[in-house]
Protein backbone atom coordinates (compact mmCIF):
# COMPACT_ATOMS: atom_id res chain seq x y z
CA UNK A 1 0.00 0.00 0.00
CA UNK A 2 1.56 3.40 -0.77
CA UNK A 3 1.21 5.20 2.67
CA UNK A 4 2.21 8.46 0.88
CA UNK A 5 -0.71 9.32 -1.25
CA UNK A 6 -2.70 12.58 -0.05
CA UNK A 7 -6.26 11.05 1.06
CA UNK A 8 -9.64 13.07 0.33
CA UNK A 9 -10.84 15.64 2.94
CA UNK A 10 -14.19 16.06 3.22
CA UNK A 11 -15.39 20.02 4.52
CA UNK A 12 -18.76 20.77 6.04
CA UNK A 13 -19.48 24.04 4.48
CA UNK A 14 -22.14 26.38 6.16
CA UNK A 15 -21.05 29.37 5.07
CA UNK A 16 -22.22 32.31 2.71
CA UNK A 17 -23.99 30.85 -0.05
CA UNK A 18 -25.00 27.48 2.01
CA UNK A 19 -27.78 26.31 4.53
CA UNK A 20 -26.87 26.12 7.84
CA UNK A 21 -27.38 22.71 8.98
CA UNK A 22 -29.59 21.29 11.89
CA UNK A 23 -27.61 19.65 14.18
CA UNK A 24 -28.59 16.03 13.91
CA UNK A 25 -28.14 16.25 10.26
CA UNK A 26 -24.14 17.40 10.37
CA UNK A 27 -23.81 14.64 13.55
CA UNK A 28 -25.25 12.11 10.98
CA UNK A 29 -22.91 13.35 7.90
CA UNK A 30 -20.07 13.41 9.93
CA UNK A 31 -20.57 10.12 11.65
CA UNK A 32 -21.27 8.85 8.11
CA UNK A 33 -18.13 9.97 6.78
CA UNK A 34 -15.72 8.94 10.06
CA UNK A 35 -17.68 5.71 9.71
CA UNK A 36 -15.77 5.40 5.97
CA UNK A 37 -12.66 6.44 7.32
CA UNK A 38 -13.00 10.20 5.65
CA UNK A 39 -11.58 12.84 7.21
CA UNK A 40 -13.86 15.78 7.54
CA UNK A 41 -13.71 19.81 8.70
CA UNK A 42 -16.37 22.04 10.00
CA UNK A 43 -15.37 25.41 8.80
CA UNK A 44 -16.64 28.61 10.08
CA UNK A 45 -15.75 31.71 10.96
CA UNK A 46 -14.91 31.63 14.75
CA UNK A 47 -11.88 29.42 15.27
CA UNK A 48 -9.28 28.22 12.89
CA UNK A 49 -9.03 25.04 11.13
CA UNK A 50 -6.52 23.54 8.90
CA UNK A 51 -6.01 26.28 5.43
CA UNK A 52 -6.89 24.26 2.21
CA UNK A 53 -3.20 22.76 0.74
CA UNK A 54 -2.48 19.95 -1.97
CA UNK A 55 -5.09 17.43 -0.72
CA UNK A 56 -7.78 17.37 -2.53
CA UNK A 57 -11.22 18.28 -1.38
CA UNK A 58 -15.22 17.13 -1.37
CA UNK A 59 -16.65 20.15 -0.20
CA UNK A 60 -20.23 19.66 0.41
CA UNK A 61 -23.10 22.24 1.46
CA UNK A 62 -27.01 22.33 1.25
CA UNK A 63 -26.22 25.38 -1.66
CA UNK A 64 -28.61 28.13 -2.13
CA UNK A 65 -26.52 28.90 -5.35
CA UNK A 66 -24.77 26.69 -7.78
CA UNK A 67 -21.16 26.44 -6.13
CA UNK A 68 -18.49 28.67 -7.29
CA UNK A 69 -16.92 27.70 -10.09
CA UNK A 70 -13.02 26.39 -9.16
CA UNK A 71 -10.55 26.20 -11.45
CA UNK A 72 -8.95 24.22 -8.79
CA UNK A 73 -8.47 20.92 -9.67
CA UNK A 74 -8.55 19.69 -6.45
CA UNK A 75 -11.97 20.39 -5.37
CA UNK A 76 -15.25 18.80 -5.93
CA UNK A 77 -18.53 20.09 -4.74
CA UNK A 78 -21.68 17.98 -3.31
CA UNK A 79 -24.55 18.18 -1.24
CA UNK A 80 -24.71 18.22 2.56
CA UNK A 81 -26.63 14.79 2.59
CA UNK A 82 -26.27 12.60 5.44
CA UNK A 83 -28.21 9.77 3.26
CA UNK A 84 -25.66 10.39 0.66
CA UNK A 85 -22.67 12.31 1.99
CA UNK A 86 -20.53 9.07 2.10
CA UNK A 87 -21.12 7.96 -1.12
CA UNK A 88 -19.97 11.32 -2.80
CA UNK A 89 -16.80 10.82 -0.50
CA UNK A 90 -15.90 7.50 -1.94
CA UNK A 91 -16.86 8.64 -5.80
CA UNK A 92 -14.33 11.59 -4.91
CA UNK A 93 -11.80 9.54 -3.48
CA UNK A 94 -12.09 6.78 -5.87
CA UNK A 95 -11.46 9.96 -9.13
CA UNK A 96 -8.54 11.31 -7.20
CA UNK A 97 -6.98 8.08 -6.75
CA UNK A 98 -6.78 8.83 -2.93
CA UNK A 99 -5.90 5.94 -0.38
CA UNK A 100 -8.77 3.59 0.24
CA UNK A 101 -9.43 4.08 3.82
CA UNK A 102 -9.36 1.53 6.30
CA UNK A 103 -7.13 -0.71 3.65
CA UNK A 104 -4.19 -1.25 6.48
CA UNK A 105 -5.13 -1.23 9.98
CA UNK A 106 -3.10 1.10 11.53
CA UNK A 107 -1.24 -0.66 14.11
CA UNK A 108 2.71 -0.14 14.17
CA UNK A 109 5.06 1.22 17.31
CA UNK A 110 5.54 5.06 17.73
CA UNK A 111 8.94 5.91 20.12
CA UNK A 112 8.38 7.87 22.66
CA UNK A 113 12.25 9.77 21.97
CA UNK A 114 12.23 11.55 25.71
CA UNK A 115 12.43 8.09 26.91
CA UNK A 116 14.08 6.17 23.87
CA UNK A 117 18.05 5.60 24.85
CA UNK A 118 18.78 4.63 21.57
CA UNK A 119 20.09 1.01 22.56
CA UNK A 120 18.92 -0.59 19.60
CA UNK A 121 17.16 -3.11 21.48
CA UNK A 122 14.36 -3.04 19.49
CA UNK A 123 16.03 -3.00 15.92
CA UNK A 124 18.01 -6.69 16.55
CA UNK A 125 14.68 -8.29 18.11
CA UNK A 126 12.30 -7.38 15.10
CA UNK A 127 12.34 -9.96 12.41
CA UNK A 128 10.15 -7.98 10.16
CA UNK A 129 12.38 -4.62 9.10
CA UNK A 130 9.91 -2.22 11.19
CA UNK A 131 13.15 -0.41 12.22
CA UNK A 132 15.88 1.64 11.24
CA UNK A 133 18.25 3.86 11.67
CA UNK A 134 18.24 7.74 10.51
CA UNK A 135 21.51 9.29 9.09
CA UNK A 136 22.05 10.61 12.26
CA UNK A 137 21.94 6.83 13.26
CA UNK A 138 19.13 7.37 15.72
CA UNK A 139 16.84 4.44 16.08
CA UNK A 140 13.31 5.34 14.07
CA UNK A 141 10.18 3.44 12.89
CA UNK A 142 10.84 3.05 9.01
CA UNK A 143 8.46 0.45 7.57
CA UNK A 144 5.41 0.66 9.63
CA UNK A 145 3.07 -1.55 7.44
CA UNK A 146 5.41 -4.28 8.34
CA UNK A 147 4.43 -4.16 11.61
CA UNK A 148 2.06 -7.48 12.56
CA UNK A 149 -1.38 -6.28 13.72
CA UNK A 150 -1.86 -6.77 17.47
CA UNK A 151 2.04 -8.07 18.33
CA UNK A 152 3.36 -5.69 20.61
CA UNK A 153 6.65 -7.80 21.56
CA UNK A 154 9.37 -5.32 20.27
CA UNK A 155 7.44 -2.95 22.83
CA UNK A 156 8.43 -5.83 25.81
CA UNK A 157 12.02 -5.92 24.85
CA UNK A 158 12.15 -1.94 25.47
CA UNK A 159 13.87 -1.80 28.97
CA UNK A 160 12.95 1.89 28.88
CA UNK A 161 9.50 1.29 28.05
CA UNK A 162 9.66 3.69 25.17
CA UNK A 163 7.73 2.06 22.68
CA UNK A 164 4.20 2.50 22.60
CA UNK A 165 0.97 1.27 20.69
CA UNK A 166 -1.49 3.06 20.73
CA UNK A 167 -3.95 0.88 20.10
CA UNK A 168 -2.97 -1.21 22.52
CA UNK A 169 -5.36 -2.22 25.45
CA UNK A 170 -3.32 -1.82 28.58
CA UNK A 171 -0.51 1.22 29.59
CA UNK A 172 2.40 1.76 29.11
CA UNK A 173 2.17 0.08 26.04
CA UNK A 174 -0.77 2.11 24.98
CA UNK A 175 0.78 5.26 25.85
CA UNK A 176 -0.08 5.59 29.32
CA UNK A 177 2.21 6.98 32.09
CA UNK A 178 5.23 4.31 32.83
CA UNK A 179 5.08 2.71 36.64
CA UNK A 180 8.46 1.51 38.34
CA UNK A 181 6.73 -2.17 38.27
CA UNK A 182 6.83 -1.13 34.03
CA UNK A 183 10.27 -0.72 33.90
CA UNK A 184 10.64 -3.81 35.96
CA UNK A 185 9.66 -5.58 32.42
CA UNK A 186 14.22 -5.61 32.21
CA UNK A 187 13.94 -8.33 34.39
CA UNK A 188 11.34 -10.17 32.45
CA UNK A 189 13.76 -9.78 29.59
CA UNK A 190 16.57 -10.97 30.99
CA UNK A 191 14.48 -13.94 32.35
CA UNK A 192 13.70 -14.46 28.60
CA UNK A 193 16.76 -14.64 27.89
CA UNK A 194 18.19 -17.11 30.37
CA UNK A 195 14.69 -19.00 29.49
CA UNK A 196 15.81 -19.48 26.49
CA UNK A 197 19.84 -19.71 26.78
CA UNK A 198 21.33 -16.22 25.94
CA UNK A 199 18.80 -15.12 23.51
CA UNK A 200 15.92 -16.24 21.59
CA UNK A 201 18.10 -15.81 17.96
CA UNK A 202 20.76 -17.81 19.66
CA UNK A 203 18.46 -20.25 21.07
CA UNK A 204 16.80 -20.72 17.37
CA UNK A 205 20.14 -20.72 15.78
CA UNK A 206 21.00 -23.82 18.20
CA UNK A 207 18.30 -25.53 17.21
CA UNK A 208 18.50 -24.95 13.88
CA UNK A 209 21.91 -26.55 13.97
CA UNK A 210 20.59 -29.19 15.93
CA UNK A 211 17.65 -29.89 13.98
CA UNK A 212 20.03 -29.81 10.57
CA UNK A 213 22.10 -32.56 12.36
CA UNK A 214 19.22 -34.83 12.69
CA UNK A 215 17.92 -33.98 9.31
CA UNK A 216 21.69 -35.23 8.36
CA UNK A 217 20.22 -38.54 10.14
CA UNK A 218 16.49 -38.54 9.59
CA UNK A 219 15.49 -35.91 7.03
CA UNK A 220 12.71 -35.51 9.61
CA UNK A 221 10.58 -32.04 8.15
CA UNK A 222 7.96 -32.64 11.04
CA UNK A 223 10.23 -33.16 13.86
CA UNK A 224 12.58 -29.72 13.00
CA UNK A 225 8.70 -27.86 13.07
CA UNK A 226 8.18 -29.08 16.38
CA UNK A 227 11.18 -27.55 17.59
CA UNK A 228 10.07 -24.55 16.20
CA UNK A 229 6.98 -24.60 17.56
CA UNK A 230 8.35 -25.34 20.82
CA UNK A 231 10.71 -22.81 21.08
CA UNK A 232 7.98 -20.19 20.13
CA UNK A 233 5.86 -21.34 22.14
CA UNK A 234 7.91 -20.87 25.22
CA UNK A 235 8.46 -16.96 23.82
CA UNK A 236 4.63 -17.08 23.91
CA UNK A 237 4.01 -18.03 26.80
CA UNK A 238 6.10 -15.28 28.52
CA UNK A 239 4.42 -12.93 26.41
CA UNK A 240 1.26 -14.34 26.00
CA UNK A 241 -0.43 -11.46 24.16
CA UNK A 242 1.70 -12.35 20.99
CA UNK A 243 -0.65 -13.58 18.39
CA UNK A 244 -0.35 -16.97 17.38
CA UNK A 245 -0.08 -15.90 13.54
CA UNK A 246 2.97 -14.07 14.42
CA UNK A 247 4.79 -16.61 15.83
CA UNK A 248 3.91 -18.55 13.10
CA UNK A 249 4.83 -16.63 10.84
CA UNK A 250 8.22 -15.59 12.10
CA UNK A 251 10.72 -16.86 9.36
CA UNK A 252 12.44 -19.88 8.67
CA UNK A 253 15.08 -20.63 11.34
CA UNK A 254 17.53 -19.67 8.67
CA UNK A 255 16.14 -16.68 7.73
CA UNK A 256 15.68 -15.55 11.33
CA UNK A 257 19.67 -16.12 11.88
CA UNK A 258 20.16 -14.14 8.91
CA UNK A 259 17.58 -11.76 9.28
CA UNK A 260 19.30 -11.49 12.96
CA UNK A 261 22.60 -10.79 11.62
CA UNK A 262 21.82 -7.86 9.67
CA UNK A 263 19.34 -5.98 12.24
CA UNK A 264 22.49 -6.75 15.01
CA UNK A 265 25.12 -5.45 12.32
CA UNK A 266 23.04 -3.14 11.80
CA UNK A 267 22.35 -1.76 15.46
CA UNK A 268 26.07 -2.34 16.40
CA UNK A 269 26.91 -0.34 13.51
CA UNK A 270 24.55 2.56 14.64
CA UNK A 271 25.86 2.12 18.02
CA UNK A 272 29.85 1.95 17.17
CA UNK A 273 28.67 5.48 15.50
CA UNK A 274 27.21 6.86 19.31
CA UNK A 275 30.14 6.48 20.81
CA UNK A 276 32.68 9.19 21.71
CA UNK A 277 35.24 9.16 19.50
CA UNK A 278 38.98 8.66 20.63
CA UNK A 279 40.90 12.08 20.67
CA UNK A 280 43.50 11.30 17.80
CA UNK A 281 47.49 10.91 19.69
CA UNK A 282 50.28 13.10 18.45
CA UNK B 1 -0.48 51.68 25.58
CA UNK B 2 -0.76 49.00 23.71
CA UNK B 3 -2.32 45.63 24.93
CA UNK B 4 -0.87 42.25 24.23
CA UNK B 5 -1.76 40.26 21.44
CA UNK B 6 -4.92 38.45 22.24
CA UNK B 7 -3.89 34.66 21.52
CA UNK B 8 -6.14 33.22 19.36
CA UNK B 9 -9.29 30.43 20.40
CA UNK B 10 -7.63 26.67 20.17
CA UNK B 11 -8.78 24.82 17.12
CA UNK B 12 -10.14 21.80 17.89
CA UNK B 13 -9.23 18.12 16.37
CA UNK B 14 -11.71 15.16 17.35
CA UNK B 15 -10.10 11.64 16.71
CA UNK B 16 -12.64 8.63 16.09
CA UNK B 17 -10.31 5.91 16.79
CA UNK B 18 -11.99 4.51 13.69
CA UNK B 19 -10.06 0.98 13.93
CA UNK B 20 -9.35 -0.40 16.99
CA UNK B 21 -12.20 -0.70 19.90
CA UNK B 22 -10.30 1.13 22.49
CA UNK B 23 -12.31 4.07 23.33
CA UNK B 24 -15.61 3.65 24.51
CA UNK B 25 -18.56 3.65 21.51
CA UNK B 26 -20.86 5.92 23.89
CA UNK B 27 -17.84 8.60 24.41
CA UNK B 28 -17.05 9.19 21.37
CA UNK B 29 -20.10 9.63 20.22
CA UNK B 30 -21.62 11.52 22.44
CA UNK B 31 -17.84 14.10 22.42
CA UNK B 32 -18.86 14.23 18.60
CA UNK B 33 -22.88 14.68 18.81
CA UNK B 34 -21.87 17.28 21.41
CA UNK B 35 -19.54 18.73 18.70
CA UNK B 36 -21.82 18.83 15.70
CA UNK B 37 -24.50 20.79 18.56
CA UNK B 38 -22.13 23.77 18.82
CA UNK B 39 -21.13 26.00 16.54
CA UNK B 40 -17.97 25.92 16.78
CA UNK B 41 -15.60 24.90 13.73
CA UNK B 42 -13.91 21.76 14.09
CA UNK B 43 -11.65 19.19 12.61
CA UNK B 44 -12.46 15.48 12.65
CA UNK B 45 -9.98 12.33 11.83
CA UNK B 46 -10.68 8.63 11.41
CA UNK B 47 -8.01 8.15 13.39
CA UNK B 48 -4.94 9.58 14.18
CA UNK B 49 -2.71 6.06 14.20
CA UNK B 50 -3.58 6.15 10.14
CA UNK B 51 -2.72 9.84 9.45
CA UNK B 52 0.32 9.47 11.29
CA UNK B 53 1.54 6.49 9.62
CA UNK B 54 0.66 7.99 6.28
CA UNK B 55 2.41 11.42 7.64
CA UNK B 56 -0.73 13.06 6.90
CA UNK B 57 -0.29 16.58 6.04
CA UNK B 58 -2.95 17.91 7.99
CA UNK B 59 -1.33 16.95 10.94
CA UNK B 60 1.52 19.56 10.02
CA UNK B 61 -1.24 22.21 9.47
CA UNK B 62 -2.89 21.55 12.91
CA UNK B 63 0.81 21.65 14.91
CA UNK B 64 1.68 24.74 13.12
CA UNK B 65 -1.88 26.60 13.43
CA UNK B 66 -0.75 27.64 17.12
CA UNK B 67 -3.00 26.78 20.00
CA UNK B 68 -4.74 23.14 19.89
CA UNK B 69 -7.27 20.87 22.10
CA UNK B 70 -7.19 17.30 21.05
CA UNK B 71 -10.09 14.62 21.84
CA UNK B 72 -8.34 11.40 21.36
CA UNK B 73 -6.30 9.01 23.84
CA UNK B 74 -3.40 9.51 25.88
CA UNK B 75 -1.17 12.70 25.71
CA UNK B 76 2.01 10.80 25.51
CA UNK B 77 0.75 8.78 22.61
CA UNK B 78 -0.61 11.67 20.71
CA UNK B 79 2.38 14.03 20.96
CA UNK B 80 4.40 11.32 19.21
CA UNK B 81 1.85 10.29 16.91
CA UNK B 82 2.72 13.82 15.54
CA UNK B 83 6.69 13.71 15.89
CA UNK B 84 6.37 10.78 14.40
CA UNK B 85 4.45 12.11 11.02
CA UNK B 86 7.09 15.47 10.74
CA UNK B 87 4.61 17.40 13.11
CA UNK B 88 5.50 18.33 16.49
CA UNK B 89 2.79 19.80 18.81
CA UNK B 90 3.69 23.33 20.34
CA UNK B 91 4.25 21.73 24.09
CA UNK B 92 2.90 24.41 25.79
CA UNK B 93 -0.15 25.06 23.52
CA UNK B 94 -1.31 21.85 23.43
CA UNK B 95 -4.72 19.88 25.41
CA UNK B 96 -5.35 16.36 24.78
CA UNK B 97 -8.23 14.90 26.51
CA UNK B 98 -8.25 11.41 26.76
CA UNK B 99 -11.45 9.89 26.13
CA UNK B 100 -9.99 6.41 27.13
CA UNK B 101 -9.98 7.02 30.72
CA UNK B 102 -12.07 10.10 30.96
CA UNK B 103 -15.58 10.81 31.38
CA UNK B 104 -17.48 12.02 28.47
CA UNK B 105 -18.44 14.89 31.16
CA UNK B 106 -14.94 15.71 31.56
CA UNK B 107 -13.84 15.49 27.86
CA UNK B 108 -16.70 17.95 26.88
CA UNK B 109 -16.50 20.45 29.70
CA UNK B 110 -12.08 20.73 28.86
CA UNK B 111 -13.47 20.92 25.02
CA UNK B 112 -15.77 23.89 25.39
CA UNK B 113 -13.72 25.61 28.16
CA UNK B 114 -11.98 28.81 26.97
CA UNK B 115 -9.57 27.80 28.89
CA UNK B 116 -6.19 26.21 27.19
CA UNK B 117 -4.40 23.02 29.61
CA UNK B 118 -1.81 22.47 28.07
CA UNK B 119 -0.43 18.89 29.30
CA UNK B 120 1.76 17.20 26.85
CA UNK B 121 4.49 15.41 28.50
CA UNK B 122 8.33 16.94 28.60
CA UNK B 123 10.60 14.73 29.51
CA UNK B 124 10.08 11.22 30.62
CA UNK B 125 6.90 10.23 31.89
CA UNK B 126 5.85 8.84 35.45
CA UNK B 127 3.38 7.68 37.14
CA UNK B 128 3.60 10.66 39.50
CA UNK B 129 3.40 12.75 36.40
CA UNK B 130 -0.41 11.08 36.06
CA UNK B 131 -3.16 13.95 36.58
CA UNK B 132 -5.18 14.25 39.21
CA UNK B 133 -8.70 12.70 39.10
CA UNK B 134 -10.25 15.48 36.84
CA UNK B 135 -12.74 17.54 38.97
CA UNK B 136 -14.11 19.34 36.02
CA UNK B 137 -17.35 21.37 36.73
CA UNK B 138 -18.22 23.50 33.76
CA UNK B 139 -21.28 23.01 31.88
CA UNK B 140 -21.58 20.86 29.57
CA UNK B 141 -25.09 21.45 28.63
CA UNK B 142 -24.13 24.88 27.78
CA UNK B 143 -21.25 24.94 25.62
CA UNK B 144 -20.00 28.25 24.19
CA UNK B 145 -21.44 28.86 20.49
Amino acid sequence: MALHDLPLRVVLYEGSGAESVDAESRWAAMNALLERGFAVTRAGAERPVSPADATPMLVVARWQQPPPDSADAKVRWGSLDPATVAEQAEAARAEFSSPTPGAWRPWFPVIDYDRCTNCMQCLSFCLFGVYGVDPEKRIQVQNNDNCKTNCPACSRVCPEAAIMFPKYKAGPINGDVVSDSDLNREKMKIDISSLLGGDVYSLLRDRSERARSRFGKERDSDKALAERQKCLNKLASLAADIPAEVLMSLPSPEEIARKAAEASAKAQSALADQSPRTAPTT
Amino acid sequence: MSHPPVPPPPALLYCHCQYAQVVSPEVKAAVLKKLCESDLPFEAVPDLCELSARRDPSLKRLAAAGPVKIAACFPRAVKWLFAAADAPLPLGATEVLNMRTRSTDEVLASLFSPELRPNLPEGKVTAADAPASAGASADVNHPPS
